[in-house]
């Protein structure tokens, strides 16, 4: 393990993870909504965002799959050194980080059970940028209408269509986070 | 000032963790009962753990938190969670609806207009609405899995067979975006309406049962009823006798052993502001 | 006139003092001593550690000095405390074989390899007021035999030796945690033990007693019960192995239970299983019989729809923290609920007379 595993993490964790927790809970709960949050210098190529998502939530109760270049020995040492989360296969995954490109193919996450539901996986999509335009976006959190640069409209739309199966994703660029949970209906702009 | 033998709103980090996706999972599936690990709180069950762990995981040593019980903000209960939470993560309080950032409840949904940022906490005691018509979770999760609420429908109906209409008078059942039926926890019916298309954003716990549910901002929630026996959000028929108020829930107060009564607004800060406005009621000036 | 209910925070804060000098009471006899509760209300003591989930008896005793000798309020107290401690790891599973005990008894053998140890027991007093003890009195001193190292085998063992008695299932799969992940139904054995375990005592014993009379028989004998100190070992990864670090005093109970046996297995003997912190024999042979009960399912048994077959019924309704709060919780104010009733209950009585008159 590299010195650059050690840094990085939250310097007041308990305060660090409560604003980065309002910011997230802010984002799921309004899709369509930017929300920008600080705490976490994790090494490349995770973004801020991303890594602040990863110590806000994640653990060694919490299974996280690394998708594509995300699967580097810099960043498993870093995640296993501020959460202690297991990195294991797409299947087994609560939470997945990575490019859209390098998540899918997206049936490898766990929808949850008709039953449980909500164990459906949630999926940290690292964007080169967010914005609020481009696909339209309305359901629960969504007073009329939202936009999201979504990195695509078909798979979130098919998502949408098992509810209340399916995954939940956030979107990270830099500093930047949105979410997109799986109530909300995705059609193209 | 924040006690420092505790972690930041008591509760350890990795409970927070546990808390805060089951939140998430809550919010992402609005209706849904996500089963969570409960904490036992120092304070009893029964008595808000369930809403203490949400706010817990939900505070920022920059929210301003509200309690209320019973639409009150100085009923016994609702002063010691307030206390609870000045003293474990030295959050600043108030009154206020309009200030209040966090507002943890139990049994009203403020009558002042909540608006987009808020979170509305609420204390949940049973939240499985089919419970009282089917005790065992494992056949209760099944009709929630098969979206099979016919026998929640003839429970009501069979009320409208017995007494004209349906006898639920609190803790009415809602459907939520047309999929799961939902216990608003024991809120009076008047405030069934405030539950759909709110602002805030809404969180219901309930700690003994170990479930967390949500209703995201601006979601759609309907009463549960029938064409020829619509839902009506009833209350006192009479005004505020404080502040005159006509659209606020009322208690009713005994006055005198003549069974003299008088009607006050359940929500103190509500009913306050309009005092403060001028509004005066029937026996506003002599109290 | 109406004065709106205010000043609760004053009214809770003089209550707590009132509360305060009620527990200290008489201020002229001498205060009870932490050590003095945790010494001789040692059974109470054990209570308090086996339904708070926490070996700690000197805390148990603070709490029960607090709680005033209640003891759900101390084990109360016990849990809310235990809930803030970090966890620093879990030790490898004790090994009651190894227990030095101090209580050791069958009634299924007359005598056996390791003997019949009767102990410190209440069994064979006659429960006559003993006045003596109302005045300061130095208790006999008992006679002492020196400990016997060798381990002492569990009675069952040598049942099993000719396979009359079902073995025990083996797992090395870490059980599933009570108090770290929501109960999910069907639950585990290994989560039912837990749950029973840290269960109110008067509930196991009064399921565990109506399968005696009937409902939901479970025919059992105990086959053994100890009672005695185990070493809890835990490992060191830095060292790679266990190394003991620290004892409990564990109350375990296999009950011998009947079984006609099945078209692929030879008729033999169940078991039931109980272990608990402390000297706690009664709550140990008690959860003994409701494990059997519950094991109806997986033994080919009759549901007979008793409520010691019924593991929701049982699960959902054993932890008297859980019972006590919700059932005290109506207490709290309800006016809001209460309102909303008296004016359904007033429109019914009004329209039910209109109905009435318009019929006359």
């Amino acid at each position: 393990m590299t010195h650059a595993a050690l840094q990085g993490g939250f310097a007041d964790a308990p305060i660090a993870s409560a604003h980065a927790f309002r910011a997230a809970l802010a984002a799921l709960s309004q899709p369509g909504t930017l929300h920008q949050v600080v705490g976490a210098e994790p090494p490349a190529p995770m973004s801020v965002a991303a890594g602040v998502l990863l110590l806000t939530l994640v653990d060694a109760t919490t299974p996280l799959h690394l998708a594509g270049a995300h699967d580097c020995q810099t960043l498993r040492d870093w995640i296993t050194f501020h959460t202690g989360a297991p990195l294991v296969s797409a299947d087994a995954a609560a939470f997945a980080l990575g490019t859209w490109q390098a998540l899918r193919p997206l049936d490898r996450f766990g929808a949850g059970l008709p039953d449980y539901p909500d164990r459906g996986c949630t999926l940290i999509v690292e964007m080169p940028v967010i914005t609020a335009s481009g696909a339209r976006l309305t359901g629960p959190g969504i007073a009329r209408e939202a936009h999201l640069s979504l990195p695509e409209v078909a798979a979130f739309a098919a998502n949408h269509a098992r509810f209340p199966l399916g995954f939940d994703a956030f979107l990270t660029a830099g500093a930047t986070i949105a979410g997109l949970p799986r109530s909300t209906k995705v059609e193209a702009a | 000032m924040t006690d420092q033998a505790y972690n930041f709103a008591y509760l350890d980090e990795q409970t927070k963790r546990m808390i805060r996706r089951a939140i998430l999972k809550g919010v992402a599936v609005p209706g849904y009962q996500v089963p969570f690990a409960s904490r036992e709180m120092p304070m009893p069950y029964g008595w808000g753990t369930g809403g203490v762990q949400l706010t817990a995981a939900c505070l920022t040593p920059d929210d301003r938190l509200k309690v209320i019980d019973q639409g009150a903000d100085d009923t016994t209960n609702a002063v010691s969670i307030r206390k609870f939470f000045q003293r474990v993560a030295g959050v600043a309080v108030t009154e206020a609806t309009t200030e209040a950032t966090l507002i943890q409840t139990r049994h009203r949904i403020p009558d002042t207009p909540l608006r987009v940022g808020q979170i509305l906490v609420y204390q949940v005691p049973i939240p499985e609405p089919l419970r009282f018509l089917e005790p065992r979770e494992a056949e209760t999760r099944k009709m929630h899995e098969l979206e099979d609420y016919g026998l929640m429908h003839v429970k009501l109906y069979e009320d409208i067979a017995r007494h004209g209409q349906i006898a639920t008078a609190y803790a009415y059942p809602v459907k939520v975006e047309g999929r799961y039926v939902m216990d608003p926890s024991p809120i009076p019916k008047f405030d069934n309406p405030k539950l759909s298309g709110s602002p805030a954003l809404q969180l219901f716990g309930a700690g003994r049962e170990q479930r967390i549910y949500a209703l995201p901002p601006f979601t759609h929630v309907v009463s549960l009823d029938f064409e020829d026996h619509p839902f009506v959000a009833s209350k006192a028929d009479h005004a505020c006798d404080l502040c005159a108020a006509t659209d606020s829930y009322l208690d009713e107060v005994i006055i005198d052993d003549d069974g003299g009564r008088m009607f006050v607004c359940s929500d103190t800060d509500y009913c306050g502001g309009r005092r403060a406005a001028g509004y005066v009621g029937r026996l506003g000036g002599q109290a | 006139m109406y004065v709106a209910v205010k000043g609760g925070e004053r009214a809770i804060d003089n209550a707590h003092a009132w509360l305060a000098s009620e527990r200290r009471g008489d201020t002229a006899l001498a205060e009870l001593s932490i050590a003095q509760i945790r010494e001789q209300l040692t059974l109470a003591v054990n209570r308090v550690m086996a339904e708070g989930s926490l070996y700690d008896p000197d805390l148990a005793a603070l709490a029960i000095k607090q709680a005033r000798g209640d003891l759900i309020e101390a084990i109360f107290l016990i849990r809310a405390y235990r809930t803030t401690l970090p966890r620093l790891g879990a030790s490898v599973p004790v090994d009651t074989a190894k227990m030095a005990v101090v209580r050791r008894i069958s009634a299924t053998f007359k005598d056996l390899p390791g003997g019949q140890v009767l102990g410190p027991t209440f069994d064979y007093t006659h429960r006559l007021l003993d006045f003596k003890l109302a005045a300061e009195c130095a208790p006999e001193t008992p006679a002492t035999a020196p400990p016997d190292p060798a381990a002492v085998p569990h009675v069952t063992d040598f049942l099993n030796r000719d396979g009359l008695i079902e073995v025990n299932p083996q797992s090395a799969a870490p059980p599933s945690d009570l108090t770290r992940a929501p109960m999910e139904l069907p639950a585990s054995r290994a989560l039912r033990l837990q749950a029973l375990t840290r269960g109110d005592e008067g509930f196991i014993l009064s399921m565990a007693y109506s399968t005696q009379r009937g409902y939901g028989r479970t025919h059992a004998f105990v086959g053994e019960l100890r009672i005695g100190l185990v070493a809890v070992e835990m490992e060191i990864p830095e060292l790679g192995f266990a190394v003991q670090i620290g004892e409990v005093e564990l109350t375990e109970c296999d009950s011998v239970n009947q079984f006609k046996g099945s078209k692929t297995e030879p008729p033999q003997f169940t078991r039931g299983y109980g272990l608990v912190f402390g000297q706690t024999e009664r709550k140990s042979i008690a959860m003994s019989l409701v494990d059997r009960s519950l094991r109806w399912a997986e033994l080919g048994e009759e549901n007979t729809g008793a409520p010691a077959q019924d593991e929701e019924f049982v699960l959902m309704h054993a932890d008297n923290i859980q019972a006590t709060g919700f059932l005290e919780h109506i207490k709290l104010p309800h006016y809001v609920d209460f309102q909303a009733e008296l004016e359904l209950v007033r429109k019914l009585r009004a329209e039910a007379y209109a109905q009435q008159e318009a019929a006359e």
